[in-house]
């Protein structure tokens, strides 16, 4: 379908009509945050302030203590670098790896092109619950077991005893992610590809380019803007993840945030200015890589729904 | 997004190459999500408890304690599961996609403030299903919290305030509420987007021809946006079919499992009672709902192929 963009109007002044639509959207922007700054005036509050004159009561007192104390005792920002060290890697290895099939899917005609793409695209439809008791008992099993007895008996190395397996360790969490998210990223990247005009790729073609050359640098580069647009969103998605890292990971230390988050409510149960402040921070970055690249991000959601 | 027409697609001779960009990428999507799909198939017709060494093949079994437990005078947690699965797919196709529309609508007039009221009714979509749970486990606090104690300043009886995730009635549509309260501003930057695609001068031709606001939309904006709705709905449902976050972590599927949806039930069964082989029946059950709109999803794509 064509997409035809009128110039602009200027703003003329507005009617009645208008006015009353203008009114309505703030007010309902308004209302519709009002739990999320709610969140944020609690987390400036005490628990006894509220409880005793409600919500809505004029703070008596504000107070920064609940962010110092949510930093300090609940170890979120160590779960936060958790949630980094997984959702770097997983996104890096997502969008390497599907720019590859995309790469080939978008620009070269071979047996199974179309059933692999199809492929792809009904997977970003995928509910995780069916892949969730194989993935755990692959994680279980995929374990460096036999590489270290053989290193013990070639070598003589007192090795640790225990299995060190995909389970419990971030690269279980990490491929997962990277195997989950890459139908949606080969999906918006591969139709990416395509709007690129194929003689820019004849002429290095001719020029003696390999394919790999090709590929990473001409292709590539000039898919950089769908790149930032799956990146940005893909780096929320799993940066938000709470499944995988609940059914991959035992160790506490090894959380990410969304994890650590949980069990700070456990932990604090009726301190929800503690529980906000620390809600909050957990939320920092996603907010921040939002505020930042808001037009990619944006963009990224409407490249991989409507087309 | 706009896809230059090009059939070109390079030929060569010996094409051996788009295998080796393929191979990689491919061989990890077997292995964590082709091959597990039909595993989980497998796991559903045997009883293994996930610690034995074997299983035993029991065909259908698991199916039929599943669908045999609804109807019976107490209602099973797979009969609450079910119900709460499908009323959520009823409300996600209805509610956030309704008022996502109207919203797109209202936001593509031109108006002052535009951009900040997108990003306004955006921003939940940002936030982790974490965040959310704790933000609205809040907000329902049945004393203190944001919204019982508006009630008692508008004057509601402190001796009878509902009790929301407490409440068995209420639990699951405030649950349900809070994930719409996520999911309507994606639904709008959808539509958004498709209404760029409304040829304006469509609609100012039916204006010259006399057409109502409410006809001009029923009769061109709504069809033209067809597309649009059937992604909008296939989103919603399988949004709704993965709800997993938001019931463990702000009611655990309590009061007496009243919020339990499939997802819950199936990580219960698994991890806390050792039936795998249920727990991957519950699995199916939910993956063949979704199947319908892998479908239609499919469907669709391929027919945007066929254009080029």
């Amino acid at each position: 379908m064509a997409t035809i963009n009128p110039p602009k109007p200027k703003r003329r002044a507005l009617s009645t009509g208008q006015w009353l639509m203008v009114l309505f959207l703030l007010v309902f922007t308004l209302v519709y945050m009002v739990p999320f700054f709610g969140a944020i005036i609690t987390s400036f509050r005490t628990m006894d302030d509220m409880s005793l004159n409600g919500f809505w009561s004029l703070p008596r007192e504000i107070t920064i203590s609940n962010y110092v104390e949510a930093i300090q005792r609940s170890g979120v920002t160590g779960f936060l670098g958790n949630s980094f060290i997984i959702t770097l890697p997983a996104l890096t290895g997502t969008i390497f790896l599907s720019s590859l099939s995309a790469y080939a899917l978008a620009r070269h005609r071979f047996a199974g092109n179309k059933f692999i793409y199809f492929m792809y695209v009904a997977g970003t439809m995928l509910p995780f619950q069916i892949l969730l008791l194989p993935v755990f008992m692959l994680s279980n099993n995929l374990c460096l077991q036999e590489a270290y007895e053989l290193g013990q008996f070639v070598l003589n190395i007192p090795f640790v005893d225990a299995k060190v397996c995909l389970y419990n360790s971030y690269l279980g969490v990490i491929m997962i992610h990277i195997a989950f998210q890459m139908g949606f990223c080969t999906f918006v990247l591969r139709n990416f590809m395509r709007s690129i005009p194929g003689e820019i790729m004849d002429a290095a073609r001719i020029d003696g380019a390999n394919e790999f050359g090709i590929y990473w640098r001409i292709v590539m580069p000039l898919t950089l803007p769908g790149i930032a647009a799956v990146s940005t969103l893909e780096f929320t998605w799993i940066f938000n993840d709470y499944i995988w890292a609940l059914i991959l990971l035992s160790d506490g230390s090894k959380f990410p945030v969304t994890q650590g988050l949980s069990n700070l409510q456990g932990q604090f149960t009726t301190n929800w200015p503690l529980i906000t402040a620390g809600a909050l921070v957990a939320t920092l970055p996603t907010l921040i890589v939002f505020f930042a690249l808001q037009r990619y991000f944006i963009g990224g959601l409407t490249l991989g729904g409507v087309k | 997004m706009a896809i230059a027409g090009n059939r070109k697609i390079n030929k060569q001779k010996t094409n051996r190459t788009p295998y080796y960009f393929i191979i990689g990428p491919l061989l990890i999507y077997f292995v964590w999500i082709i091959g597990p799909v039909f595993y989980t198939f497998y796991l559903s017709m045997t009883d293994w408890d996930g610690i034995s060494p074997t299983a035993e093949f029991i065909g259908i079994e698991n199916f039929q304690k599943l669908f045999g437990s609804i109807g019976k005078v107490l209602p099973s947690a797979f009969e609450y599961s079910l119900y709460n699965n499908l009323l959520w797919l009823f409300v996600f196709i209805t509610v956030p996609t309704a008022i996502g529309l109207g919203l797109a609508i209202l936001l593509n007039q031109g108006l002052p403030g535009e951009r900040m009221f997108k990003v306004g009714i955006f921003l939940p979509q940002v936030l982790s299903f974490a965040v959310i749970a704790l933000i609205w486990a809040w907000v329902y606090n049945p004393r203190a919290g944001i919204l019982n104690s508006a009630l008692l300043a508008l004057g509601w009886p402190a001796d009878n305030l509902p009790g929301w995730l407490a409440d068995k009635e209420l639990a699951i549509w405030s649950i349900i509420f809070a994930a719409s309260w996520r999911q309507i501003g994606y639904i709008m930057i959808l539509y958004v987007a498709g209404l760029k695609n409304v040829p304006p001068t469509l609609i100012e031709a039916a204006e010259v021809d006399g057409a109502t606001p409410w006809q001009r939309f029923w009769r061109i904006t709504f069809p033209l946006l067809a597309p649009v709705t059937t992604i909008v709905i296939v989103i919603s449902v399988i949004d709704s079919l993965r709800a997993f976050d938001l019931v463990q972590i702000m009611t655990r599927g309590g009061p007496a499992n009243s919020t339990s949806v499939l997802a819950n039930l199936m990580y219960i069964q698994s991890f806390n009672n050792y039936k795998f082989g249920l727990g991957a029946a519950t699995a199916v059950v939910l993956f063949s709902i979704s199947l319908v709109f892998i479908i239609i999803y499919l469907w669709r794509v391929m027919q945007d192929e066929l254009e080029y």
